[in-house]
């Protein structure tokens, strides 16, 4: 009910906001169009947990705003970054130089987020980074041309990690993916588990991505640690939590901890192979009536449930468009700082806010994959079992490197 | 506890025995990719990709018809190997005159064109195939604890190859066929159907992917980029083992394996790129490879 009220309160703001403005507002928006560009992996190891179905969220979020913000026309480009830092780096380029588009949504490996936010840097344009991991994007790596939605590698740390080590799982073996995001996993989860009172016993860096899991598997097995954590995603999580399967891992007393795993990749494993496991995420479809009630629309359209990703881009985007409409101009620097004054509190984030550096808050959530007899259906695969408030969740800034911030 | 270069002995027989199996895996793809290569002069870039197929065929055979592992591990390459023939009758024929370059675009294009329509219904995600019952768990070897499947594939995929040279280097057919590529005019004038030779052997080298594709199903997640990544660590072990050389391709699919599985212990990072860098070293001091014929 307070959600109803809430965005009800916020919505005749906002009416009464552009009403003000209606009159100016056309003649602010470049070219008389709000562009959006969707920029993400649609073909490789990331398509699944954003690509072609972040498009469709993005086009429902602008479906529903009204496809038009103060009598302006929304249009959405789309491209394929193929999960390279170049292609992605030059197709925004073009993007701003020669299309106009006004914000870049998606973002999903954190190597082109990192390039991409770097041309909006240079060319004032306006990020959206919904996919990325790596804590760096709003930390070492910030501008004031992007903000970071969904969730990044401080609370998948944080909150998994913390819990497993709380639960008794004190001796890790790292299996790190070898580049940026693994690194910056793999220091984020050493420093909890230490802190913590856990110890890492050992590890070993694989390349990215790993077709084989078998060799790391056995080195994690003779390691004799308790826990054995996955410093990787995508396909390299899925294929490392089958290998385990097959050489026993569980039945021998070790347990793993999968630091970023997606609903997609749940769905793919299974019940059987990934039962029991501890991970945190921004968002799951069936956490209230709200969150099942977007799933179900999108399920109808897409014939999958959503990732957080998923979910996150039609938040973001509905964010992103209530902010022009308040601001009444697409110009990128008002419409960011519309954004940060503007609280978030819909179907996908609890509790949010933008700050300074911006890193998008909000709640996240400690869940667990349910075992096959719990789960009532092909989607039905986490329990929440606590929720880490959006304070406490990211990483705090008095800890920030972000130049944005002061300290 | 005996140490070999400071890793203890259990966990080097461990690697050892897994990069084995690796091996056996690559020998079998490269075998394939070979057979293709030696006598069709095909280099075969749609090789991952029909792989993959045979994975896939399994995966959808026994979720829509029901068709269990055994009857998949005989029934899918026979299916798979049957629209290689296809291609090869109708597309990589009209081109069979032209430069080898054709035939590897024409390939990669048709890998695009599989891999491309897979994803667009299933996902990358991929799925998983159940181990079949009798291989459930794992053999204890002292030294280690081996998936009981793991330790079949190995024998299925030596078995295969061990097959596979005989046809092609001890029989009479294989003689046929060696003598066609040769000269197929003089085979031809003693009354041999070259052409239909031809397709029969692309169908055979597709169905040797096909094979393994669907040996592999248990192992990894079925999906329709998987045997993008494994392609060109395959080709590797073909030029190292020399292009066309199926004794060659054999030897040097299990000892890239072990090479391989040795790099994981010793330095992970370089897992990756070894193969690529005794590729490079073999290249630079017998061009031909390791068991090619000088030209």
């Amino acid at each position: 009910m307070t959600f109803m009220k809430k965005t009800m309160a916020t919505s005749i703001a906002v009416a009464a906001a552009s009403s003000l403005a209606v009159s100016t507002a056309q003649a602010d928006m470049s070219d008389g169009e709000v562009r959006i560009g969707y920029l993400a992996d649609m073909s490789g190891t990331y398509r699944d947990l954003a690509g072609p179905g972040g498009q469709t969220a993005l086009e429902m979020a602008v479906e529903d705003f009204g496809s038009s913000v103060n009598g302006s026309p929304i249009v959405v480009f789309s491209a394929d970054d193929r999960n390279s830092a170049d292609v992605g780096a030059n197709t925004v380029r073009g993007w701003i130089d020669q299309d106009n588009v006004d914000m870049v949504a998606g973002l999903v490996a954190s190597s082109v987020s990192i390039a991409v936010t770097k041309v909006l840097e240079e060319n004032n344009g306006l990020g959206i980074v919904s996919g990325s991991a790596a804590s760096s994007i709003t930390n070492e790596h910030c501008t004031p041309n992007h903000i970071h939605w969904v969730y990044d590698t401080y609370p998948l740390a944080n909150g998994t990690a913390k819990a497993v080590v709380e639960q008794g799982g004190d001796s890790w073996f790292m299996l790190t993916a070898d580049y940026a995001f693994g690194h910056a996993l793999e220091a984020d989860v050493t420093k909890v588990v230490e802190e913590s009172g856990g110890e890492i016993v050992g590890g070993v860096r694989h390349p990215f991505p790993t077709n084989d899991f078998s060799s790391y598997i056995l080195q994690a097995q003779g390691s004799g640690a308790k826990i054995i954590g996955l410093a990787n995603a995508g396909a390299d999580t899925v294929n490392a939590i089958t290998t385990a399967s097959q050489f026993g891992i569980t039945q021998s007393g070790q347990q793993l901890a999968g630091l970023l795993i997606f609903l997609n990749d749940v769905h793919a494993l299974g019940l059987d192979a990934t039962q029991g496991l501890l991970l945190t995420t921004g968002w799951y479809w069936d956490m209230d009536e709200h969150s099942r009630e977007w799933a179900q629309r999108y399920f109808d359209e897409v014939g999958r449930m959503p990732t957080m990703v998923q979910a996150g881009i039609y938040s973001s985007t509905m964010h992103y468009l209530k902010a022009v409409e308040a601001a009444g101009t697409d110009d990128p620097e008002t419409v960011r700082a519309q954004m940060a004054e503007m609280p978030i509190e819909d179907f996908f984030a609890r509790n949010g806010s933008i700050r300074e550096d911006g890193r998008m808050i909000h709640d996240m959530y400690l869940a667990q994959v349910k075992t096959p007899d719990e789960s009532t259906g092909e989607w039905d695969l986490y329990e929440i079992l606590s929720t880490i408030p959006a304070e406490e969740a990211y990483r705090p800034l008095s800890e920030s490197q972000c130049k944005l911030v002061q300290n | 506890m005996m140490m070999i270069f400071g890793v203890p002995m259990a966990v080097f027989m461990g690697q050892l025995t897994l990069g084995l199996v690796n091996g056996a895996f690559y020998a079998l793809l490269s075998l394939g990719l070979a057979v293709i290569f030696g006598l069709l002069k095909i280099v075969n870039f749609a090789h991952g990709a029909q792989y993959m197929l045979g994975a896939f065929a399994a995966l959808l055979g026994f979720r829509y018809l029901g068709i269990n592992y055994w009857l998949a591990l005989f029934l899918v390459p026979l299916v798979v190997g049957a629209f290689g023939v296809l291609l090869e009758r109708f597309l990589l024929r009209r081109i069979a005159h032209l430069d080898h370059l054709y035939g590897l675009l024409l390939t990669f294009g048709l890998a695009l064109i599989f891999e491309g329509t897979l994803v667009n219904f299933f996902g990358v995600s991929g799925a998983r195939y159940a181990t079949p019952e009798i291989f459930q768990g794992g053999l204890n070897l002292g030294f280690m604890f081996l998936p009981t499947y793991r330790a079949w594939v190995l024998v299925a995929a030596l078995a295969m190859c061990l097959f596979t040279w005989f046809m092609i280097e001890r029989t009479r057919l294989g003689a046929y066929l060696r003598a066609g590529t040769e000269n197929s005019q003089l085979m031809q004038a003693f009354g041999v159907n070259v052409p239909l030779l031809i397709t029969l052997t692309y169908g055979f080298g597709v169905a040797l992917a096909a094979f393994a594709g669907v040996l592999a199903a248990p192992l990894y997640p079925v999906s329709p980029t998987m045997g993008s990544s494994l392609l060109i660590v395959v080709f590797a072990v073909v030029v190292i083992g020399g292009m066309g050389s199926i004794l060659g391709a054999i030897i040097t699919g299990l000892a890239m394996g072990i090479i391989e599985g040795l790099t994981k212990v010793y330095y992970p990072e370089a897992a990756n790129t070894v193969i690529f860098l005794v590729m490079i070293l073999v290249l630079m001091f017998r061009p031909v490879g390791l068991f090619g014929k000088e030209a």
